[in-house]
């Protein structure tokens, strides 16, 4: 696109419009968005081909449109996090990555669905429905940037961004069938992103292409002065690193396999396009290793400790006073502020945010913070030490990214100990804030539904999961003779 | 409930004070705690804020370097350890004026800990054990609509002015204090008095207690005689003058003694201060259990100050206040007692800084002591308070020393200064206070005062020198005091010799 756009063959206009078109077409299917914003989006556009045809030096992505998770703040845009509580809440401000967006020309087509609060692995918590997955309507398109990904997926937008907290953009990438990155911890500023739980979030792109992500990335990435736990080091060369991969020599490089990671339990068909991948990188040369990393097993015991205590402190500052929504208690003459918060925050928040906010006031309580909170965190530094450990073996390590295809949409919603199991092999990453891709893998043979592999590479070296996954879908490409998102489904021909 | 107290000398009788202040600084940073903006006193309200401060969702805080410097020069100051790394740390809880219902504050790794004060009491120095220091926010300002109080019961609605939400603080913690007798409320206000002037010589603070920039919570609690248990605490909250800070933990001492004689238990609780009554009113119920749910803020990274950094900031300490108090005595020749007098009224550093003006230091202390003392004890504030400045006295003094004025049209210099009349030259010129010395209208003065009092002139004539004060005191009424005593006395004995 960026190619059609510099040599003229197509418009920014054009394309946004091209997009909005096909949202206008296939979103009341997909629900991937939660606010379109085509008057904007048209504007933006129309502002790029103006510096376009002005000779201006344009970012290469200049006119591209791109979708936005609802959890990063849009300056006038509405921004719910797919929450009741923040309906109709426009914010006065822009997230530092929305900003960047805006000042490379790239046109804002709309805020993205989301489960609440990013709280969930499949899109079904969000307050206004789930988002359907492009390839089976009936199945989740992953969580809990489902939206996102469906966006991308569905060609409703050519880039996307996403936030990733355990998983929430790798994942719903591995069942759509989409590229996600989660960069290093600190490496793209996380201001303006509401969190859900700080130490572990991170926004990064949702793509079709490898390249397209380190694009993005480079784009939205680097160090920024209103978050302080922003690295203030330059990012590494990640286009470059994209477009050596792409030409396919590996030699030298040593993969790790996570013993963890793959194996007894996991979907028989999300396995074998695990193993055709790495026979395939070993093909271009790399050296495979199995490595161990036992304190994995505990990664999501550990997460499930310290993401609701971090969440449940954000989400204090939802308390109907300044902005959102505002419920008055039934039967209740003079409410004081104590009762309009109690009823506000009863309506305003779904019970996946319910159940993690009491969990996590739980493990920070005095007398059990030591026992929960205090043992989650030494766990996290066992699981970064084991992380040292493999990577002092391997250059990158590698697993499936999800254990399974999308499963169907209401599975599992009432179930939500096996709808966390989804994030299992994501989840170390964040813990231990290493940058990983999500790369399609190709279908699994039960059900003819994407597959992903995951790509982990040691803090600070995002270019290697660039070089590795560009490396790696240009052999797959090869090998299914064309980009795996054109076997999806026409939606305009099945809805 | 003690409705009558105990008095005071029963209090020691039978009990022993335990003391702890704690007391928050404003520090006068450009900017707030955890973003860019203006961290300045007033405003329109709502006018000083951004994401940050207002609690926006996605809004993230990055730590104002200046207010780390003066958080380490405070602890510095007072003999601390400064941490090689510290982290912030939610506070989490519920409050109106709190926009993200968390305060970032320091729980169990404050910047600065385990220092001392030595505090001047009265001549005595008593070590004062500092705990901690650590770094935090403001909250904001609830405004309280309706109803007669201004109190959040009756009231109509509530406004929340997030002007002041985020201003860094420094907060103070004492070790408890033991074994000051019936000297703890002494030592209550000597330490917040010498530490506010420890603040104002370190800069980092307008430290105007009239403004809240500093805020002293007194706790205190009782145990039996001779026993060594600490009793039940009350914490009275926002004390705003040193003298409160005495009164009220004189008479939370006499309060507990009441409830405790009664065979009643005091519940650990905050109180208020009530300046007009002199009495504390209950508060908050406060337990040890409170539980804040306290865990690192993850969106700010440790702060970790070099010891290089530690080592420069020590190099900008203002000297020790014990050592330097003991010097500028020695210097001004003041007794003891002058000494602790000036100490006692809060005037060290106000004839400290009179003095630098080139005013000598005798009459700066006569000054503050008495003629400005007397005048902020009428209007119930402090005398740094008052609204006269050390320059101001020390060009009132001038004005004597060059014979303009004398010390009772002086103290008419300041009447106009209060008012605003100008500078102190002005004020002469404008009251027309200047002394008298043509000799036409001093001799004019001079003879019909003679004239009007033939016994006391011929006393005179007859050598008796010492009845001349007759003849000047009515001179000066002649003059409206405005003569200058000596010339005249000069002029009579001229006369009648």
């Amino acid at each position: 696109m960026a190619g059609a756009l510099a040599d003229g063959t197509t418009t920014s206009v054009a394309l946004t419009q091209a997009h909005l078109d096909r949202i206008a077409a296939v979103d009341g299917a997909v629900h991937a968005f939660l606010h379109v914003d085509a008057e904007g989006a048209l504007a933006q556009a129309a502002a790029s081909d103006e510096r376009r045809s002005a000779g201006s030096p344009l970012h290469l992505l200049d006119g591209v449109p791109i979708a936005v998770k609802d959890v990063l703040v849009t300056e006038g845009l509405p921004t719910t996090c797919g929450s009741k509580i923040l309906e109709g809440w426009i914010p006065p401000y822009d997230a530092t990555v929305v900003a960047r967006l805006k000042a490379a020309g790239l046109p804002i087509l709309g805020k993205t669905n989301m489960d609440e609060f990013a709280m969930g692995s499949s899109t079904e918590h969000s307050a206004y429905g789930p988002t359907h997955n492009p390839w089976d309507l009936d199945r989740i398109p992953g969580g809990s940037g489902g939206g996102s990904a469906a966006a991308v997926a569905s060609y409703e937008a050519p880039l996307a961004l996403g936030t990733d907290t355990g998983g929430s953009i790798r994942q719903p990438g591995a069942v759509t069938g989409t590229v996600g990155v989660k960069p290093t911890y600190g490496g793209v500023s996380r201001y303006g992103l509401v969190a859900l739980a700080n130490s572990l979030d991170q926004v990064g792109p949702v793509t079709r292409t490898v390249l397209d992500s380190a694009l993005l990335h480079e784009l939205i990435g680097g160090h920024d002065p209103r978050d302080s736990t922003s690295a203030d080091v330059p990012l590494p060369d990640l286009v470059g690193a994209a477009r050596r991969g792409a030409d396919g020599d590996l030699s030298g490089l040593k993969v790790g396999v996570i013993r963890e990671l793959a194996g007894d339990g996991w979907q028989p068909g999300v396995m074998a396009r695990f193993t055709e991948s790495v026979d395939l990188l070993v093909g271009m040369g790399a050296e495979v290793v199995e490595v161990s990393c036992p304190t994995f097993v505990h990664a999501l015991a550990t997460y499930y400790l310290i993401l609701p205590a971090e969440a449940s402190s954000n989400l204090a500052k939802f308390d109907a006073m300044r902005y959102g929504l505002r419920v008055l208690p039934e039967g209740v003459a003079s409410p004081s502020a104590e009762d309009v918060m109690r009823a506000t925050r009863d309506a305003g928040f779904g019970d996946e945010v319910k159940r993690r906010i009491i969990l996590g006031t739980y493990a920070l309580s005095s007398g059990y913070y030591d026992a929960y909170y205090g043992q989650a965190q030494k766990v996290r530094t066992l699981i970064t030490r084991d992380f040292e450990a493999a990577f002092a073996q391997a250059d990158v390590l590698l697993s499936p990214t999800a254990p399974t295809t999308a499963f169907k949409l209401g599975e599992k919603l009432d179930d939500p100990l096996s709808m966390y199991l989804n994030d299992l092999a994501t989840i170390p990453a964040n813990l231990s804030g290493v940058p990983g891709i999500s790369v399609p893998s190709g279908l699994a043979d039960e059900d003819g539904l994407p597959a992903g592999i995951q790509i982990l590479a040691p803090a600070l070296a995002d270019d290697r999961v660039y070089r590795v996954g560009a490396a790696l879908e240009a052999a797959l490409l090869d090998a299914w003779g064309g980009p795996l998102l054109d076997k999806a489904p026409d939606l305009e021909g099945t809805l | 409930m003690a409705d009558a107290l105990v008095d005071y000398d029963d209090v020691l009788a039978a009990y022993d004070p335990a003391l702890g202040l704690e007391v928050h600084v404003e520090l006068n940073t450009h900017t707030k705690m955890f973003c860019g903006c203006p961290a300045v006193f007033g405003g329109e309200p709502n006018t000083q804020t951004c994401p940050t401060c207002l609690g926006l969702p996605g809004a993230m805080p990055v730590v104002n370097g200046k207010a780390v410097e003066s958080a380490i020069r405070i602890g510095l100051a007072l003999n601390c350890d400064i941490a090689e790394w510290c982290r912030f740390a939610r506070k989490n809880y519920f409050y109106p004026d709190m926009p993200k219902n968390f305060q970032t504050s320091q729980y169990d790794e404050p910047i600065a800990f385990d220092g001392y004060m030595d505090v001047d009491v009265d001549g005595e120095i008593v070590r004062v054990e500092i705990e901690r220091a650590h770094m935090e926010e403001d909250t904001g300002k609830s405004l309280h609509v309706g109803g007669s109080t201004g109190r959040i019961q009756g009231a109509d609605y509530s406004l929340v002015d997030y002007n002041r939400a985020g201003i860094p603080l420094i907060e103070i913690v004492t070790r408890p204090i033991l074994g000051a007798g019936a000297k703890a409320p002494d030592v209550a206000r000597a330490y917040v008095a010498q530490l506010r002037e420890l603040i104002v010589a370190l800069g980092v603070s307008e430290a105007r207690m009239d403004q809240g920039n500093l805020r002293a919570d007194v706790n205190l609690s009782l145990s039996p005689k001779g026993s060594g248990v600490l009793g039940t605490r009350t914490e009275t909250k926002n004390v705003n003058s040193y003298r409160s800070v005495e009164r009220a933990a004189h008479y939370e001492m006499r309060r507990h003694a009441a409830i405790l004689n009664d065979g009643g238990s005091i519940l650990q609780e905050t109180r208020h201060w009530q300046e007009g009554s002199g009495t504390t009113t209950s508060g908050r119920e406060k337990s040890d259990a409170d539980d804040y749910r306290y865990f690192p803020e993850p969106d700010l990274v440790p702060v970790a100050p070099s010891r290089e950094w530690v080592d420069e900031l020590r190099g900008t300490l203002p000297e020790n206040p014990t050592v330097k108090r003991a010097r500028l005595q020695a210097e001004w020749g003041f007794t003891d007692l002058e000494m602790r007098d000036t100490v006692g009224a809060g005037a060290f550093g106000l004839v400290e800084a009179t003095v630098a003006e080139g005013c000598a230091p005798q009459a700066a202390r006569k000054w503050w002591l008495t003629e400005l003392a007397r005048r902020a004890n009428e209007s119930g504030v402090d005398i740094a308070d008052l609204g006269v400045s050390p320059a101001q006295v020390a060009a009132v003094q001038a004005l004597v020393d060059a014979g303009t004025v004398n010390d009772k049209l002086a103290r008419q210099v300041f009447d106009g200064l209060l008012a605003g009349e100008g500078t102190p030259e002005e004020i002469v010129a404008a009251r027309g206070l200047a002394i008298v010395s043509d000799e036409g209208a001093l001799g004019a003065a001079v003879d019909k005062a003679i004239e009007a009092n033939p016994d006391v002139a011929q006393k005179i004539r007859d050598g008796k020198h010492a009845a001349a004060g007759a003849l000047i005191g009515a001179v000066m009424k002649e003059m409206r005091g405005q003569a200058d005593a000596g010339r005249v006395r000069e002029l009579v004995l001229e006369r009648l010799s």
